[in-house]
């Protein structure tokens, strides 16, 4: 089994740092009011982060075949696709439409 | 016997399929021929309307659940491992695990047929009957009080289980498994089907489990995912559905072309034209597959804006499966034919489909489909499309391997039989229903008054239904007579190009007694390209490793059905018995000294 | 049939030079993506449509649930750290690590537990209103990943504590660390989407 450079214990702690510190931005956005207006990108994004690290160093994805990163990949991009096109049939169905939307209630 | 119990040979596991598989296609057939004489007259009294919702339910989710998608794995389990020159899957004992999952959820469901009494139902027959995809919220407990609806969610979910584990476990087989030299490019078009086939079922299959979960909970908890009262939409289950049921369909249907595929070329001694294109663009359906699903949704009221959408990909898609018909007609342009059994199979389903792809492409546009959906022309188009698809590609495929997985050759004077008198029995069973669907003939009703004027069609149609199983016949009669006096099958009876025919039939355990190396997409040819491949020495040089046996996966399986039919009681203490069976099968097998 | 070997056991020639274990878990992993994206659109389809309360802003302990979160991600780092010390051979502390994970996971388990016990206090059951059934369906099916990964750590711990587990089997602990982490990886969406954005 050829992997590359396993990433050393030192990565793996700057890792946690970092997992901590945006955990610790996530919950300063969420409490502290004047990032609301901006509160779901700057979540999503960092959140996207934190997904990134642990799976590129943790889960090894970074030094790994590329062919792993495929078979994960390619079904977390189909899972966001489908989950944004059911927010987009399933919200403006019963926002947009209303309850009065007949198909959609 | 026991030898059967614990195998985990894929060659075995595949014969396993095989009768399983056909044994429900029996039932499914029956089922659909109960339906038939039902709707042969108008106001007909052959069964009651309650059975006959379970009827038409249990057909649609017996044929494709229990009935097709096993013969195509077993196909994939016999053949795969030998097109990739591998000597078994890549977990052999989870090949095993699905296998046996699939017969015990299989006969869970249908075990519903007789167990009335035991839930206090007025009668024998407690079948599923929400139709085969189920829609809530009739599926709900206010409306569905019985069992009825539990059997088929629990079983499905238990079906699931089989099928998923089957995927992983081909995913790798021919992703990390394929003799040295066999590039992808390289791989037969059967295994490149195959490939795709795995990846829809892996990424589809979680979506149904999660709608499935949610009816269930509403069912057993109290939950309101489905409820309208509660501000949920029973269209919430339309979109799991459908997200799982268009890949589903694409599941069902690119196996037969694999088969397709293999068959052409071998009978016209030719290889398959554009087999690039025709790879890629099973690829490309199994992805486009994943963006059409609300096409089943066109009555629900989406709106204009996802009408149209879901219009467009779904014309789309027809372009791929179009670009495959020219490459197997361009195939068969200019070979030299040989009219074998397998080969009218194979032309049978490309004339089959089309009429059917036809059909289909005029439900794609959402106001003809206003029309038809819900009438007996989706009843004609999806019995074109996999009667006349997906089976007849099945049967191709018999035709064409069953000497190699029997060693014995079936007869083609009774194949021709059996496929002409199917040809035209599908025909005149499927072909009314057009009309039918078109003049008013709703689906899912037991009867239908004189006045709609279809009573002549629907005699007809049970006319062509009795003919398909006088065919069914021809074919039983075919196989039982091969296995007692069938003429011995050669290595490769056909001329074939690909790995399967460089071995014995029935291979030897070990399929190869050496591992061949492969230089090109038709190793057994000699083509302009390269010569013929040497097959492998009757003899393996050195002993060859074959792993035993293993009683686990059998008794991890037992635990999944111990679990539905605790949840079916309602009783709590099954379920963990259930479950301890499940984790004590799985901790033994996964530290059991098994090599392979 | 016979039985001698034609070779070593792992030592299988293998098309992509990759282990296929290894390969099912990643397979295995993206099928769960797609599991749990279903229940989070559901979540998210539902959100703002129950009829009755208890509603999310007035249930959900982001304090709390912030601790579980670290506490999460803290049991990823010992994964990692027990699977570098079982690749480099050293099982006393794989051993020491590993049973670290499965108690930072336990310790999460404990705080679900407490979490929703809390909410059910408060009206908020299963069956109370689409919130409810949305939120412990997905974090409940989180949840029984969670216990999953436990009961496979603590095995993998005890086997090593009865000598069969060795650097030989790095591979298995490297899978039951991708399982780990892939836990983790949906708890730091469903922290995000269920938590923090109300």
């Amino acid at each position: 089994m050829s992997t590359q450079q396993h990433p050393t214990v030192d990565v793996y702690l700057r890792v946690a740092a970092a997992l901590v510190i945006l955990t610790v931005l996530e919950v300063g956005v969420f409490y502290v009011p004047a990032f609301h207006p901006v509160l779901v990108p700057v979540l999503l994004v960092l959140s996207a982060c934190k997904f990134t690290l642990v799976m590129m160093f943790y889960m090894h994805l970074k030094a790994d075949s590329r062919i792993f990163t495929f078979l994960f990949g390619a079904p977390l991009i189909l899972a966001v696709t489908v989950l944004v096109a059911l927010l987009l049939l399933l919200l403006g169905a019963l926002t947009l439409r209303g309850a009065g939307g007949a198909g959609a209630g | 016997m026991k030898s059967w119990l614990t195998t985990t040979d894929h060659k075995r596991i595949g014969l396993l399929y095989f009768w399983t598989a056909f044994g429900f296609f029996l039932i499914g057939g029956i089922e659909a021929l109960i339906i038939r004489l039902q709707l042969a007259q108008p106001n007909g009294h052959v069964v009651s309307a309650e059975t006959y919702n379970q009827l038409f339910t249990m057909h649609g989710t017996t044929m494709v659940f229990l009935a097709l998608m096993p013969l195509s794995a077993s196909f994939f389990n016999y053949i795969v491992p030998l097109q990739i020159g591998a000597r078994d899957v890549a977990f052999p004992r989870l090949n095993a695990f699905s296998y046996w999952v699939f017969l015990l959820g299989g006969l869970f469901l249908n075990a519903s047929w007789f167990v009335g009494p035991l839930f206090h139902a007025p009668t024998l027959n407690v079948a599923p009957d929400g139709g085969w995809f189920g829609y809530a919220n009739l599926t709900e407990r206010q409306f569905s009080p019985g069992p009825n609806i539990d059997f088929w969610l629990l079983g499905l979910q238990v079906l699931g289980i089989s099928s998923l584990a089957a995927g992983f476990n081909f995913i790798v087989t021919i992703l990390n498994l394929r003799a040295p030299g066999m590039k992808l490019m390289r791989l037969p078009t059967f295994t490149w089907m195959t490939l795709v086939t795995q990846f829809l079922i892996i990424t589809a299959f979680p979506v149904i489990t999660a709608g499935l979960v949610f009816l269930m909970f509403d069912r057993f908890f109290g939950t309101h995912f489905y409820v309208h009262e509660a501000g949920a939409t029973p269209v919430l289950w339309q979109h799991l559905f459908w997200l799982f049921g268009h890949p589903e369909v694409y599941i069902l249907i690119l196996p037969a072309m694999g088969i397709v595929s293999e068959v052409l070329p071998t009978f016209a001694r030719k290889p398959l034209f554009g087999y690039t294109v025709v790879v890629y663009s099973g690829i490309l359906i199994g992805f486009m597959g994943w963006g059409v699903w609300s096409h089943h949704m066109f009555s629900v009221g989406l709106g204009p804006i996802a009408d149209s959408v879901f219009s467009a990909t779904t014309m789309l898609i027809a372009v791929p499966t179009g670009v495959k018909i020219f490459n197997w007609i361009a195939t068969l342009w200019g070979g030299d034919i040989r009219g074998t059994t397998a080969l009218h199979f194979a032309v049978g389903f490309i004339a089959m489909f089309v009429i059917g792809g036809l059909s289909g492409v005029t439900h794609a546009s959402p106001p003809t489909d206003l029309q038809q959906t819900d009438t007996y022309y989706v009843v004609a188009h999806i019995h074109y499309v996999l009667f006349g698809g997906t089976i007849m590609g099945l049967f191709a495929g018999v035709y064409y391997w069953w000497p190699k997985m029997t060693g014995r050759l079936l007869s083609e004077a009774l194949g021709k039989w059996h496929f002409w008198l199917q040809l035209i029995g599908m025909n005149l069973a499927f072909f009314p229903m057009h009309f039918i669907g078109l003049l008013g003939m709703p689906r899912r009703v037991y009867t239908y008054s004189p006045d709609l004027g279809v009573a002549q069609l629907n005699l007809v149609s049970t006319v062509g239904a009795l003919l398909i199983a006088v065919s069914i016949l021809m074919f039983l009669i075919n196989l039982v007579r091969s296995r007692t006096s069938g003429e011995r099958a050669p290595n490769d009876p056909w001329g074939g190009a690909t790995l399967e025919w460089s071995i014995p039939s029935p291979p030897p355990v070990y399929n190869f007694s050496v591992i061949p190396t492969v230089d090109s997409r038709l190793p057994r040819w000699k083509t302009e390209h390269h010569g013929a491949m040497r097959d492998p020495p009757a003899t393996p040089p050195a002993p060859i490793h074959v792993p035993g046996g293993s009683w686990w996966p059998l008794v991890a399986a037992l635990g999944l059905p111990l679990m539905a039919l605790a949840a079916l009681t309602h009783t709590l203490w099954i379920v963990f018995v259930g479950g301890a069976v499940l984790l004590f099968g799985v901790y033994r097998w996964a530290f059991e000294p098994f090599e392979v | 049939m016979t039985h001698a070997h034609a070779g070593p056991p792992v030592g299988h020639h293998t098309s992509l030079g990759l282990d296929s274990r290894k390969l099912a878990f990643w397979a295995f992993i993206g099928s769960e993506c797609l599991l749990f994206t279903s229940l989070i659109s559901t979540y998210l389809v539902y959100k703002g449509r129950s009829v009755v309360g208890p509603y999310p802003h007035e249930i959900l302990n982001i304090p709390f649930t912030s601790v579980s979160t670290f506490d999460l991600l803290m049991s990823s780092l010992m994964m990692v750290l027990a699977l570098a010390a079982v690749q480099r051979g050293d099982m006393k502390w794989g051993k020491i690590w590993l049973f670290c994970t499965a108690l930072l996971g336990t310790v999460f388990l404990g705080g679900q537990v407490i979490e929703f016990t809390e909410f059910v206090h408060k009206g908020l059951t299963l069956q109370t209103n689409l919130f409810g059934c949305t939120f412990f369906v997905l974090t409940g099916t989180h949840g029984a990943h969670v216990t999953v990964g436990v009961l496979w750590l603590l095995t993998l711990w005890v086997r090593a504590l009865q000598g069969k587990l060795t650097q030989a089997h790095a591979m298995t602990v490297e899978i039951s660390g991708l399982y780990w982490h892939f836990v983790d990886v949906v708890w730091i969406v469903i922290f995000t989407v269920v938590y923090l954005i109300q």
